[in-house]
């Protein structure tokens, strides 16, 4: 119905808006305008193909679009800011299981007409395509299942997990030269499904041996992937609106994955060959603390509270498993009308994705102008009076900087025993995520709130 | 249970043992209190007070030891209240017991269970119940009062109209409890403080007080003894200390000494020499004249003036705060007593299986049970910090590296130059461009925001909905079904993505 051009034109419309959408996104204020230009671009993408590119099967087309984009609405209108890492995961898997329908799709179309070495490369990125998109979606499922809870959340690690990783790799290699082999001369089927339940295997393989709180590494690298295999569709279709789109988003979860490694002091290669904290050895060394902690109640906590004049809550995602941000927003509130100057820090890593806390905090209408990013506020500690670490315990950990033969040493961390009084809300003296006994709990002025933070942060509630 | 607070007998003691709001929480706790007549008069407690809380108030000192279960003093009991004291009591009370044998003998004689509260465990558990840091804390902070009282200037320095008033220079010996307390009234006072202790780890404490601490030039010598108080230290140690002083006494105003060693006579540590040298209306207040001074010419309980110094040794500083110390000291009792009736039913439970229990019981049934076994852990972490550890050496970043990797690239970039057709390099140049576009506008997301950014991303990657698209006109119905299966797929992410990141942003507010 239009011409070329004009679908051209809107292409590049939309890969200026998707621009403008993640530029928005660098402060809060214009964060909202910033959707509504990633939502226009994808409207006019849409819309300039539908009319410039298809020519039939408009009721499928219609249906699929509404059944889809109702099922999004709700499943956006439903979901508990709590469940956001769930939510971003199974989307995740979505486009990947997208990239390999399209990919699968593209090979089998009769009417493609590519020879020599167009044919060759057009099929190393039909390749690319089904491989990267497979191992998005089965890998993005199995997050899935594990940030719900659905299965277990900590590694698992088969023996010689490293070697069968790698023969995975040389197989997919394999077949994949068998596969443009084969297509030159009309076939290639069978390569391509073999690579496809290979590179499910080891999606679902590499996940697997992923713990809890490496996450939000996970769920970032993830995101690339999604990324690049909407870029390796982009080639293969000869689409420079997908490949944009694609690598902004490759970049963007490249460069998240990059901040959440460099916020726990490993290299990428390291989290995602997992089975971190079951390391023989690795997890004794420093873990041998011991002291007398001090345990106190509500009321005393409320008192500390009331009394003090700077106060720095560091939550976790303890406060994301008892749901407690609401009551911390009551208690926030309540000491600023006391004059109180309360403030959050927030870790990097806190949570299961980026940016978790900051979501569960706004969702709770805590202001963002007192969340605090960690490099912001470490340096304020001494002159904290009272610091509340909610559920979290690796990021506060002063092992970190004290112990050289820690697991985490290095790791960036909130120094909260250096402010004048700790109070540590938590269920039990369990070990972090690290597996390494944190010395903050033994420190003469830490006190232990023991109890689900919830409960406890309503006692606390209460008595102020 | 019922507990009985008399009154002092000990003459000048103004402290009582509890107060009119801890006994409202002792009765919360279950238990009955009873109060003698005037008992809390000289702390300015009133009878009407201790009513009005819920007290029996018994005019009486002999009904009330009768009837009483618990008997909570501040002061050893005198020979007469040890008449009244029945077997199935308990006591609790300042006791003494390392120095008073012959009364720890007349309390196992007695039957009754007896504890101490200056022989609770110094462990961090304890700490609420510690009454004498409380006392310490008090003692301190009234011994700057004192010496501002016989100190004929200000504390403060001031410039005004009339001249320059010179702060005055204040040294504290000793700097635990009483001295950090000491150290922190006069600071606020407005005196220029130094502090020292034989102790180098209360150095960080002092400073942080904003005093200074006096560092003796001495190596390989700590003082801190078991439980965090100080020890006797060796013969040169104790030298170098002297001329310290010695030269200190010359510039300071006023000295305040907290030095106390437990179980032996304070160790001399201001001698007649230096009161001599110091300036003529200099003050010296002597907390440990009760176990004979650290000052040489201090007399116990008494303000003497030599050489125009004036030498303070009250013995009595807490008592001199009689309603702050009586307050502390109640509300020591009172964790001691929650301790004790963990079931919060009004029934003492003296569990000689816990450890802050066992050391302060010192009699109970008839049989001594002082001095307990040495606490398992001591209040300060053992120190046997060895050398530290080798730092690292920041591990140089290595050149070959990154270039064998860009060499890498570059080959590989020329290989794919030399074979693949142009179309492709069209479509790899927009890649790479949109790769570092990326990665500019990436960087720039506030960390806040990351969650907001992965699912807005999200959608936006669902625009392979374009490559669904362009399938779905395919005649092949195979293909137009995966691809109309495709185009569902990604619309639930193109709307949910969105939707659910307008949701978050929304929530984002100041």
């Amino acid at each position: 119905m239009i011409s070329s051009g004009i679908v051209t034109v809107s292409y590049i419309a939309a890969t200026v808006l998707f621009i403008l959408a993640l530029g928005g996104l660098s402060n809060q204020e214009t964060a909202r305008r910033g959707n509504w230009y990633g939502i226009t671009g994808m409207a006019i993408a849409l819309v300039a193909t539908v009319l410039g590119v298809v020519t039939r099967h408009y009721t499928i087309l219609l249906v699929a679009l509404l059944i889809g984009g109702s099922v999004g609405i709700v499943l956006a209108r439903r979901v508990q800011m709590t469940q956001m890492p769930e939510l971003v995961a199974i989307l995740h898997s979505l486009v990947g299981l997208a990239a390999v329908a399209v990919g699968f799709a593209n090979f089998m179309d009769p009417a493609s007409h590519f020879t020599g070495v167009d044919l060759t490369i057009h099929d190393i990125e039909t390749y690319l395509g089904v491989l990267i998109g497979a191992v998005t979606f089965s890998g993005s499922v199995i997050a899935f299942l594990k940030l719900s809870a659905r299965i277990s959340g900590s590694p698992l690690t088969l023996p010689g997990r490293h070697w069968l990783n790698l023969a995975l790799l040389v197989a997919a290699i394999w077949f994949g030269g068998q596969f443009v082999l084969q297509s030159a001369g009309g076939g290639g089927l069978i390569p391509l499904i073999a690579m496809t339940v290979i590179a499910l295997l080891f999606g679902v393989h590499m996940v697997m041996a992923i713990g809890g709180a490496d996450m939000p590494v996970v769920v970032s690298m993830l995101n690339s992937y999604s990324g690049w295999a909407a870029a390796a569709t982009g080639f293969m279709l000869s689409n420079d609106l997908l490949i944009v789109t694609g690598a902004l988003v490759g970049s963007s979860g490249a460069i998240l994955s990059y901040i959440m490694c460099r916020a726990m002091n490993r290299r990428f290669l390291a989290v995602i060959a997992g089975g971190f904290g079951t390391g023989g050895g690795s997890a004794a060394a420093g873990g041998d603390v011991e002291g007398e902690v001090a345990p106190i109640d509500a009321q005393e906590a409320a008192a500390l509270l009331a009394n003090a004049k700077e106060v720095m809550i560091v939550p976790g995602y303890g406060m994301a498993v008892a749901q407690a941000q609401h009551v911390v927003y009551e208690i926030t509130k309540v000491l600023r009308e006391k004059g109180v100057n309360v403030r959050f820090g927030i870790h990097p890593v806190a949570g299961r994705m980026p940016g978790h806390m900051n979501v569960l905090l706004a969702e709770a209408r805590v202001p963002y102008d007192i969340v605090y990013e960690m490099d912001e506020i470490n340096d304020d500690f001494p002159d904290v009076d009272v610091s509340v670490v909610i559920g979290a315990n690796d990021i506060v950990n002063p092992s970190a900087q004290e112990v050289p033969d820690s697991p985490i040493a290095g790791m960036p961390v909130l120094e909260v025993w250096k402010g004048k009084i700790t109070i540590v809300l938590k269920r039990s003296m369990a070990t972090g995520y690290a597996g390494v006994q944190n010395p903050l709990f033994f420190k003469d002025n830490t006190r232990m709130l023991f109890g689900d933070a919830k409960d406890s942060l309503d006692a606390v509630l209460k008595a102020l | 249970m019922k507990i009985g607070v008399p009154r002092e007998i000990h003459a000048g003691e103004k402290r009582v043992a509890t107060t009119p709001d801890v006994a409202a929480q002792l009765i919360e706790l279950g238990f009955g209190v009873a109060v003698e007549t005037d008992a809390g008069a000289r702390a300015s407690f009133s009878d009407e007070a201790y009513a009005a809380a819920g007290c029996d108030v018994v005019e009486r000192s002999k009904d009330l030891w009768a009837a009483a279960d618990v008997i909570l003093k501040v002061r050893a009991p005198e020979a007469g209240e040890l008449a009244m004291l029945r077997p199935e009591q308990t006591l609790i009370a300042f006791l003494a017991p390392g120095q008073n044998p012959e009364l720890l003998g007349k309390l196992t004689a007695s039957g009754a269970t007896a504890i101490s509260m200056d022989s609770v465990p110094r462990i961090s558990r304890a700490q609420k119940l510690d009454a004498l840091s409380s006392m310490a804390n008090i003692a301190g902070y009234r011994a700057v009062v004192e010496a501002a009282q016989h100190f004929g200037r200000f504390f403060t320095g001031q410039i005004t109209a009339a001249g320059r008033i010179p702060p005055a220079k204040v040294l504290v010996i000793g700097a635990g409890v009483a001295g950090l307390s000491a150290i922190g009234a006069a600071k606020s006072m407005g005196a220029i403080v130094r502090a020292f202790d034989t102790r180098p780890e209360v150095a960080e404490q002092v400073e942080s007080m904003d005093a200074e601490f006096l560092m003796l030039d001495f190596e390989g010598e700590d003082g801190a003894g078991e439980g965090g108080y100080a020890k006797v230290m060796s013969d040169e140690f104790i030298k170098a200390e002297m001329a310290l002083f010695a030269e200190q006494a010359k510039d300071v105003d006023i000295i305040i000494t907290t030095a106390l060693i437990p179980g032996k006579p304070a160790p001399r540590l201001v001698t007649a020499d230096m009161v001599r040298s110091m300036k003529d209306g200099s003050v010296i207040v002597d907390l440990a004249a009760e176990t004979g001074g650290n000052c040489e010419l201090t007399e116990a309980d008494k303000v003497i003036e030599r050489n125009g110094v004036t030498i303070i040794g009250y013995t009595d500083l807490p008592s001199r705060l009689a309603a702050q110390s009586s307050q502390l000291y109640a509300t020591n009792l009172k964790h001691l007593l929650t301790e004790l009736c963990p079931e919060k039913n009004g029934q003492i439970d003296v569990n000689m299986e816990d450890e802050v229990i066992r050391g302060a019981t010192i009699c109970i049934g008839g049989e001594t049970t002082w001095p307990p076994p040495p606490p398992k852990i001591s209040a300060t972490p053992a120190r046997a910090a060895p050398a530290p550890a080798p730092v690292p050496e920041p591990k140089k970043p290595s050149v070959i590296g990154p270039i064998v990797a860009i060499a890498l690239a570059g080959l590989a970039l020329l290989g794919l130059g030399a074979v693949a057709p142009p179309s492709f390099m069209a479509h790899f140049t927009v890649f790479v461009l949109a790769c570092f576009v990326g990665y500019m506008v990436i960087w720039n997301v506030t960390p806040a925001l990351h969650t907001p950014l992965m699912s807005v991303t999200n959608a936006i990657s669902s625009i392979i909905v374009i490559g669904a698209l362009l399938q779905i006109s395919s005649p092949v119905s195979v293909i137009m079904w995966i691809a109309g299966f495709t185009v569902m797929l990604t619309s639930v992410n193109i709307a949910g993505g969105f939707a659910v990141t307008r949701r978050m942003l929304e929530m984002f507010r100041k």
